[in-house]
């Protein structure tokens, strides 16, 4: 087969098995589980065929015109180079990591067969963004995964939080995807094609017209999708859905696909200043904001959602300076370590019967009711403080790498503000990222008190996956350093001295301050009981789960927040960490910007419909009726009375035509 | 305004005629004439219901009597039989039946007179205008054979106008099962109902 | 003779029956004044016919075969007319037309009439 054909077949794969399992799912049980485990398998096999056929060597295109489409044509388009081929092989890895936990994970969960065929469709959505030559093409992939997200997020939809979750995971995303849909449709009219190659020649001999204004629209979708400030506050809240959902969502579907379409579009955003250093701004506010939120979430997931949210603002950050390379780096040794976080997390969860912090700091011995989550997290959580050698330490310091770079001015297109914005916020977030690296271990796994519970071993299948995940994030970083640039710019993805001295130092840092305060504070966690354990040794890791999520505002008051005294971040942010575990209020501002305001206008809507548009339509009835009325006096019921008008009238007509036909 | 144009044949032949030398049998006719205007005006005024049934004999006589004027014998004496003689029968029946009063009823007329009267009024106006002004000069010629002669008129009747004449008998044996009918329905609703009218129809058609 | 004699009759005639028609209360008296109207149309019928026999080559006597078939319906419109008084006597125990009003605009919109009114209305 030649490789356009196996690539066609990558997202194809998914596809017919989300299909073939949404027909089958309950005519034949029995077929679900291989129906959700093999494409995504199969797929991972042919990208990683592709990967390798491609061999960072030049892009492969292919395009077929299905019809003829009006002034700009719409192609079938496959464009693969170096990024496309190893984003697609992470993206069918961690699909393939959680189809196979999410077996064990929702074992028993009644609508499985959906859940299944959604997140292959998911995957097939991602796959079809990453190999897309075409930009409709590649927003259809984009669309379905928004779709997808609604869906699964609110798979538990019996919960309020999930159903509130879901639609907040759309609209939000939605309001992104409507500036990007239009700043698509620039782009094509000015370039005359959708297609990547041809868009980007035209951006190559300057024929862009207005690219500050297509940069911003663009630039407005990928912060919906990829969740950077301000668009946000739906990363947080779709912590409701499933854990391998989030694992999927976070590690390498949906908010990478922001990141990869800048990437892949680079040069476009590179046309506009003014855009780059917007994009330095997000990603630094990004980065710190949720660093600080981080810090102060009670819920367990909710630490990893705000952790991803800062690391997209490192992918982001290396893409306001410039290097590409180094943020598809970053967003392969992420999706690996964030989505062994994410499944890990879903195991510790349904080891306590908690996902909050609060709980889990007052149970002895969860380490060891599971060894391998233990293990396996702890390498993920080094890999995300970026402490040397783990993969996270090496794509992090090329990120930095790239921003000091900036900051000299060495880089083409790029101010050199934005380098320093993105270096000083970066070397900041590597601080906050170690801190919450280090109080989420240590509040997790060294907690004193009873003896966690027992909830049975955890699934084989669950506890694989998580070795094969914890493998790349161990060793991804340390091995694929030197050989990437082949793949990508050619750019140079060697950690530097200066940053890594830097970065690495400021990581010790904050984990050694973490750890003070937590050796102050933990003494306190004995004298303040705390926390609800929803205790379910038979039932699977999903009930636990929705059972856990469900009672942390009923136990604690707030879905994010538990107001636990034994917090290390109580010391560290101080007065901070109440508005740092809201978000900073961003949803209220929000409310206050734009809710009120709108509901407002729909209240004034609604009375001048009521009460005045609806008082003319009153009127125009009441008229005619009033008229009836009157005219219904007439109607006696007296048979002379009709008979003498009508003959009346027969007279008079009769008159009237004498005299006309006699001219007189 | 000018009608007169209908007639301008009669007109060109009949020139010495005039309205201030009037033959014997346009006196009678005008008398004759009167008095069933008389007659009818009273049946549709008078208070006692008795007594406009009376009056119209008196109405539909002069009536026959102006047809014999006009030389139809036969439609004088069909006249006679079925109007004056079963048809005010009927009528008086029908009083009967419905219980009117005998003697003055002062609430005879509804309260439309006075919109009949203004239309009455405002068509006889126009209808005489027009008549007087189309046939002023216009005359009859009632010399020579009569014109309605029951030879005449049997003649032409069962020569031309069989098949009409035939289909008129479907239409009173229709009128007759529609009459038995309505009656019937009316006996069914209430039990011992009075039944006479029921074989009034019957009577007609053996009038013909 | 003057042909507008009859004409002017039948016309003073026909407007006599309408007055009749449209002023009496009694339902067998507007039979009587439709009767008068009936016979002024005759009238007019058999003064036409007998002028046009004197005036045209050829006749049918159309009027007059006309008049005769007027009077023979008219007998059945009077039985007919008879028996639908009678009936509505026997329901309503009153011939009087005006105060047969059961198509009158009553001051409830809905529903036309009582059951006895849809009773009068069927066997009417």
């Amino acid at each position: 087969m030649t490789t356009t054909t196996l690539a066609v077949l990558v997202p194809l794969l998914p596809f017919l098995g989300a299909a073939a399992g949404l027909l089958l799912g309950r005519t034949a049980p029995g077929f679900v589980r291989p129906l959700a485990v093999l494409p995504p398998l199969a797929s991972l096999v042919l990208a990683a065929l592709v990967a390798v056929r491609q061999g960072g060597g030049p892009a492969i295109d292919a395009h077929t015109e299905l019809t003829p489409t009006g002034s700009v044509p719409i192609e079938l388009a496959l464009h693969i180079d170096g990024f496309a081929a190893l984003v697609a092989v992470l993206v069918a890895f961690v699909a393939t990591c959680v189809q196979i936990y999410s077996t064990g994970y929702l074992r028993d969960d009644p609508r499985y067969p959906s859940y299944a065929a959604l997140v292959s469709l998911f995957t097939s959505a991602m796959l079809l963004v990453v190999y897309s030559g075409d930009l409709i093409v590649l927003l259809v992939g984009w669309e379905v995964m928004g779709i997808c997200s609604y869906f699964l997020v609110g798979h538990y939809w019996e919960t309020p939080e999930a159903r509130a979750a879901s639609l907040k995971a759309f609209l939000v995303t939605k309001l992104g995807d409507v500036p990007f849909l239009i700043g698509l449709f620039a782009l094509g009219t000015d370039a005359g094609s959708f297609r990547i190659t041809r868009v980007l020649g035209t951006v190559a001999s300057g024929g862009l017209d207005h690219p500050t204004l297509i940069a911003l629209l663009l630039l407005a979708g990928v912060a919906g999708k990829s969740a950077q400030f301000p668009l946000h506050t739906w990363l947080p809240d779709a912590m409701a859905g499933p854990t391998p959902v989030s694992a999927l969502i976070h590690a390498a579907t949906m908010v990478a696909a922001g990141v990869y379409f800048i990437a892949r579009l680079l040069p476009v955003f590179e046309a506009s200043q003014a855009a780059m250093v917007v994009l330095a701004v997000m990603a630094a506010v990004t980065m710190a904001g949720s660093g600080l939120a981080a810090l102060a979430q009670d819920d367990i997931k909710r630490v990893l959602a705000y952790s991803t949210i800062g690391q997209l603002g490192y992918m982001t950050g290396a893409l306001a300076v410039g290097d590409r390379g180094a943020a598809v780096f970053h967003l392969l040794s992420h999706g690996a370590f964030k989505a062994l976080l994410f499944l890990a997390a879903g195991v510790i969860i349904h080891a306590a019967g908690t996902n909050s912090l609060a709980a889990m700091s007052r149970m002895h011995g969860l380490r060891d009711r599971v060894p391998d989550a233990y293990w396996t997290m702890t390498v993920a959580l080094l890999a995300l403080a970026a402490i040397p050698p783990f993969s996270g330490f090496f794509s992090k310091e090329s990120v930095l790498g790239a921003a000091e770079h900036a900051t000299a001015g060495h880089t083409e297109n790029v101010p050199g503000a934005a380098g320093w914005i993105v270096l000083v916020a970066g070397l900041l977030t590597a601080l906050l990222t170690a801190a919450y690296a280090t109080r989420l271990w240590l509040l997790a796994f060294r907690g004193r008190g009873a003896e966690a519970p027992d909830h049975g071993r955890q699934p084989l299948t669950m506890t694989v996956v998580l070795w094969v995940l914890a493998v790349p994030s161990l060793a991804f970083g340390g091995l694929a350093y030197r050989s990437l640039p082949g793949w990508f710019d050619g750019r140079d993805l060697t950690p530097t001295l200066l940053t890594s001295i830097l970065g690495t130092g400021l990581a010790v840092v904050g984990g050694l301050l973490t750890y003070g305060a937590w050796q102050r504070t933990s003494a306190l966690a004995a004298r303040t009981p705390l926390g609800a354990v929803a205790a379910h040794p038979e039932g699977d890791a999903g009930l636990v789960e929705a059972e856990a999520i469900a009672t942390h505002e009923p136990a604690y008051g707030d879905i994010a927040y538990a107001p636990d005294p034994a917090d290390p971040s109580r010391l560290l942010l101080g007065p901070l960490r109440r508005p740092a575990a809201a978000g900073f209020h961003l949803d209220a501002v929000y409310t206050a910007l734009f809710v009120r305001p709108v509901q407002a206008a729909a209240g004034l809507v609604r009375f001048l419909d009521r009460e005045v548009v609806d008082t003319y339509v009153r009127a125009a009835a009441a008229a005619p009726r009033l008229l009836g009325a009157a005219v219904r006096r007439a109607q006696t019921g007296n048979v002379q009375t009709y008979v003498s008008a009508l003959l009346a009238g027969t007279v008079v007509l009769a008159v009237a035509v004498l005299l006309v036909a006699t001219g007189a | 305004m000018n009608l007169a144009a209908a007639a301008p044949l009669a007109d060109a032949a009949h020139a010495p005629h005039g309205f201030l030398s009037p033959t014997g049998v346009e006196i009678a006719f005008l008398l004759v004439g009167l008095a069933t205007l008389g007659a009818a005006l009273v049946t549709v005024t008078t208070r006692q219901l008795v007594h406009a049934a009376l009056w119209l004999v008196v109405a539909l006589g002069g009536l026959a009597v102006e047809y014999l004027l006009l030389t139809a014998e036969f439609i004088a004496w069909v006249q006679v039989l079925i109007y004056v003689g079963s048809v005010v029968v009927l009528l008086l029946f029908g009083l009967m039946l419905t219980r009117a009063p005998i003697g003055r009823s002062p609430d005879a007329d509804s309260g439309n007179r006075w919109a009949a009267l203004a239309v009455a009024i405002a068509s006889a106006v126009a209808l005489v205008w027009v008549v007087v002004d189309a046939f002023r000069t216009t005359w009859i010629d009632l010399d020579g054979p009569a014109a309605g002669s029951t030879r005449v008129t049997g003649a032409s009747l069962f020569r031309h106008w069989v098949l009409p004449f035939e289909a008129l008998s479907v239409l009173l044996l229709a009128a007759l099962v529609g009459a038995i009918v309505l009656s019937r329905k009316a006996k069914a609703d209430t039990a011992p109902g009075p039944s006479a009218d029921l074989d009034v129809p019957g009577e007609k058609e053996g009038a013909r | 003779m003057h042909l507008a004699y009859p004409a002017v009759l039948s016309a003073l005639l026909f407007c006599t029956g309408l007055y009749g028609v449209l002023a009496r209360r009694n339902a067998i008296l507007v039979l009587m004044s439709v009767e008068i109207m009936l016979n002024a149309v005759n009238l007019n019928l058999v003064a036409f016919d007998v002028w046009l026999s004197r005036t045209a080559q050829e006749t049918l006597h159309s009027g007059q075969a006309l008049t005769l078939f007027t009077i023979t319906i008219a007998a059945a419109e009077i039985g007919i007319g008879l028996a639908i008084v009678l009936a509505v006597y026997r329901n309503r125990g009153t011939s009087d037309i005006d105060k047969l009003r059961d198509t009158a605009e009553g001051p409830d919109p809905e529903g036309p009439g009582t059951p006895a009114a849809e009773k009068a209305e069927a066997s009417a």
